[in-house]
């Protein structure tokens, strides 16, 4: 306890001399001012965010994909043996002539049992989907789909996941929309929900549509 | 009925929090005594009617009323009735009810136990925390009314989503509210000071107790936080440097330094204008980390509300009350001149030190949270700024200030001589060195973890020597005990709190070390993890209240001896169609055992096993800070109501 200074010495402090004002008196001010100044400016910035999450411009959910506004890069995918479906090649994607969904999955993806359901509904409402099976056994897509319900219509096995990386694939599950003419629209890289299918696909397919 | 009443008791909240405000703020000013003198039960009857209006809501949640819009949406009649409780708040429309709740809390106890304040000082300090309660009672019931009818009823609720389904998480936002909240009342004396133009000693000793006991209960919160999402999202994680867990560190830093220059306030009357910049601060972060989570701007699984009116209401609020704050701080500041003299090397260097350290860890993580948001809005690119940046930004702040950590507390007041401190930590850096080359040897020359054993080493043993050094354990052993209790609380606690930061250096050392391994397992086979082998004996169907599983039994055994039986499920919940894993764990708090049931495909199992050492540590060291805290707040000297003569005899050096 010797090093702590007596109660009336730590009290003492209190009557020491003032400082010396600081020699520059602006400065003084403008550090004063500066917290309102930078409050002021993120302020600006969020009411900026706020605005283009209404007009569409900003949106933190999105990944970003290069092939928005392109057409899909040249592939061609080998069918799904057993499943009764086509295999899916960039011709078939060229000019479709309505918008259409291309969907990656896996049977080893959590999130792609999430979604499914979704997939599902939109092939029954008659929205064409079509199918890439990325890095997965044949015969594990081919139980998934068995066991879920088939919604593709056309269905390429990208077994090495060569085509992804062409397509810059984030992960999976992964969903394209292509308008009409063959033209990328839209990429979601996560599960389809509810709230995606209101607030974002189904705006989508009507404007294309 | 009750949804009404519930509704019209938030309305009449808004009322007489606004009456607060106004006797409040215009009765100080004027100098009227019964003005001021009508804002502490004007506190206390926002509290009755917020309190009235939380129980109206938990009551519907409680008996599953879907004619109330917000139950139907989040809740379900299959839940059991802790989650149905808990699921209150577990929205955004009733955790604003909470939020409002614990701020006419905090408001109540101001005017309780404020009685002895000066009473200008006490009636703005209300009137403050009212403006405060009428912003957020305005955006309740304008965009956000968590009584809203309707109408045809139907059937069942759609239920509140299965991983929030869960003990940790339940009591997480209370407590987190509580941090958040309480630094509205420091938030509160520091514009009462601004407007009053006075700093003194009386008011650092109001201000530090408040600011103590929200960053304790921040601390428990984040820590409740981190550790659900290290068992229930199954990653084996404890932090992501997600947006929204950073929004909750910000205010926690910055409320760390507010509590440390606060002591500087009282003692030496100096560091006054920072004091109450830290103040604003802390709240001001705290309100960013709403908005964060409200408005919708950012990305996250936290993210409650997507809606841009509300962010825009909430904007505004944050606008009113941060830039309403700052833009007083440059009016008013310059005014509060400091009257101390300062010397680098003394008790209060060593304290700017610590904020100076602190507030720049606090700007790093502020700007990698907003850098991506503002780099997407203004250049259109989208960039995430992860765990490597925020690592390396702050480990060669967090060094400093962890060595500092140790020495500060030992430094006397006004002017110190660095080289008899340093004497008496020779062994708590002994101690250090040693962890340091233990941990070096034992873990194959993994420099990172074993700097962090090496820190916690020293934190634990500088801890433990400032306290040995101050009850003179070693050179008057008999007279310690009876030193012991004299010792002001506030030293013991300081003393805890840091050595619990060194505990939870002491884990996150240890998950440095983690090891993991994926496999396919049929059941027979047996899988080998850092001397343990776990042998998977077979996957059953199991079903809960609002659930069906699939349960993997796990028998884990080490040199042929059976240590324990782990039971990882995957759970399937049918109301909201989702799945979530729940990991089994055992800990015999060296290590945690941790195992995380996968898919199942060709007969078998994918399982994911992880050896954590010291995991528990992380959390323990957060509860042991969050104990210092407390122990901090039961000082004589913090019970601000206590007389002069009595503070002066409980702070004496024993």
């Amino acid at each position: 306890m010797s090093a702590r200074l007596p109660e009336g010495m730590e009290r003492g402090g209190g009557t020491a001399p003032p400082e010396a004002p600081p020699r520059n008196p602006w400065r003084r001010r403008a550090l004063l001012l500066a917290p309102l100044g930078l409050a002021a400016a993120a302020g600006l910035g969020f009411l900026g965010m706020l605005r283009g999450l209404r007009t569409g411009d900003y949106d933190p959910r999105g990944v970003p994909s290069a092939l928005i506004g392109r057409p899909v890069p040249d592939f061609v995918l080998p069918p799904l043996e057993g499943s009764g479906r086509p295999g899916l090649a960039a011709a078939d994607l060229r000019a479709p002539g309505r918008p259409v969904l291309v969907n990656f999955f896996a049977s080893w993806c959590l999130p792609c049992v999430v979604e499914h359901p979704m997939l599902m509904r939109l092939s029954r409402q008659g929205v064409p989907v079509h199918g890439v099976s990325y890095k997965d056994r044949p015969a594990d897509s081919l139980a998934f789909l068995r066991r879920h319900g088939n919604p593709y219509d056309r269905l390429g096995v990208d077994e090495p996941g060569r085509v992804a990386i062409e397509w810059g694939l984030y992960g999976v599950p992964e969903t394209y929309l292509l308008d009409r003419e063959g033209i990328i629209r839209w990429r979601w890289a996560g599960p389809l929900t509810e709230e995606v299918l209101r607030h974002d696909l189904e705006p989508l397919l009507r404007r294309h549509a | 009925m009750i949804p009404e009443l519930g509704h019209f008791a938030l309305a009449l909240a808004l009322a007489l929090s606004a009456a607060q405000a106004v006797f409040g703020l215009w009765g100080a000013q004027r100098g009227e005594a019964r003005l001021m003198a009508a804002a502490p039960p004007l506190a206390a009857g926002v509290l009755l009617a917020v309190a009235v209006s939380l129980g109206c809501l938990m009551w519907s949640f409680a008996v599953n009323d879907t004619t109330v819009m917000n139950v139907v949406q989040n809740s379900h009649s299959a839940k059991p009735m802790l989650y149905k409780l808990t699921g209150t708040w577990g929205n955004h429309e009733g955790s604003l009810v909470l939020w409002v709740f614990i701020l006419a809390l905090c408001g109540g106890a101001v005017a309780l136990f404020g009685r002895d304040l000066p009473s200008r000082l006490q009636a703005r300090v209300l009137a403050v925390l009212g403006l405060v309660t009428v912003g957020f009672l305005a955006f309740t019931l304008g965009t956000s009314n968590p009584f809203e009818r309707v109408w045809p009823p139907p059937l069942d609720g759609q239920g509140l989503n299965p991983i929030l389904q869960d003990p940790g998480l339940a009591f997480h936002p209370p407590l987190l509210y509580l941090g958040y909240v309480g630094y509205a009342v420091t938030y509160a004396f520091a514009i009462a000071a601004l407007i009053e133009g006075r700093v003194d000693a009386a008011w650092g000793r109001w201000v530090r107790p408040w600011a103590l006991a929200a960053w304790a209960f921040l601390t428990l919160g984040i820590a409740l936080g981190s550790w659900w999402a290290y068992y229930e999202l199954g990653w084996g994680g404890y932090w992501f440097w997600d947006p929204v867990e950073n929004a909750s560190l910000l205010p926690w830093l910055a409320g760390a330094a507010l509590l440390h220059s606060a002591i500087v306030v009282e003692k030496r009357e100096a560091l006054k204008t920072w004091t109450v910049f830290l103040a604003l601060l802390a709240f001001g972060l705290s309100l960013l980390g709403t908005f964060l989570v409200r408005s919708g701007v950012l990305n996250s699984v936290h993210a409650f509300a997507n809606d841009p009116d509300r962010g825009v209401f909430i904007l505004l609020l944050m606008m009113a009350y941060v830039g309403g704050g700052f833009a007083l701080f440059a009016w008013r500041a310059a005014a509060m001149a400091p009257t101390g003299v300062f010397a680098p090397l003394s008790r209060e260097g060593g304290l700017v030190l610590n904020n100076l350290l602190l507030c720049s860890i606090a700007a790093v993580v502020l700007v990698g949270t907003l850098y991506p948001m503002f780099a997407d809005l203004l250049l259109g690119q989208k960039i995430s700024v992860g765990p490597p940046f925020f690592n390396m930004a702050t480990f060669p702040l967090v060094v400093p200030l962890l060595a500092a950590m140790g020495v500060g507390p030992m430094l006397p007041w006004k002017r110190a001589r660095l080289w008899p401190v340093l004497q008496r930590l020779w062994w708590a850096a002994l101690g250090g060195m040693a962890a340091l080359l233990l941990a070096l040897a034992l873990s194959g020359w993994r420099v990172l973890p074993a700097l962090g054993f090496a820190a916690g080493a020293w934190l634990i043993l500088a801890a433990a020597t400032d306290i040995a050094d101050r009850i003179a354990l070693f050179s008057r052993p008999r007279a310690a005990w009876a030193r012991a209790r004299g010792l002001p609380r506030a030293a013991w606690g300081a003393a805890v709190a840091h050595a619990g930061v060194g505990v939870t250096i002491l884990g996150l050392a240890g998950m440095g070390l983690a090891q993991e391994k994926l496999t396919l397992m049929r059941p027979g086979d047996a899988a080998t993890l850092a001397g343990y082998t776990y042998r998977l004996e077979g996957v059953e169907d199991v079903t809960g209240p609002n659930w069906t599983a699939r349960r993997a039994t796990l028998t884990v055994t080490r040199d042929g001896r059976e240590v324990t039986v782990l039971r990882p499920e995957r759970r399937n919940f049918p109301v909201g169609r989702m799945v979530t894993t729940e990991a089994s764990i055992h800990t015999n708090w060296l290590v945690d055992l941790y195992a995380v049931l996968g898919e199942e495909r060709d007969g078998g199992a994918v399982v994911r096993l992880h050896h954590n050492p010291l995991a528990p540590w992380i959390w323990l060291g957060a509860a042991i800070m969050a104990l210092g805290g407390g122990i901090s707040l039961s000082d004589r000297r913090m019970r601000v109501s206590a007389p002069a003569a009595k503070l002066a005899r409980g702070q004496a050096p024993a």
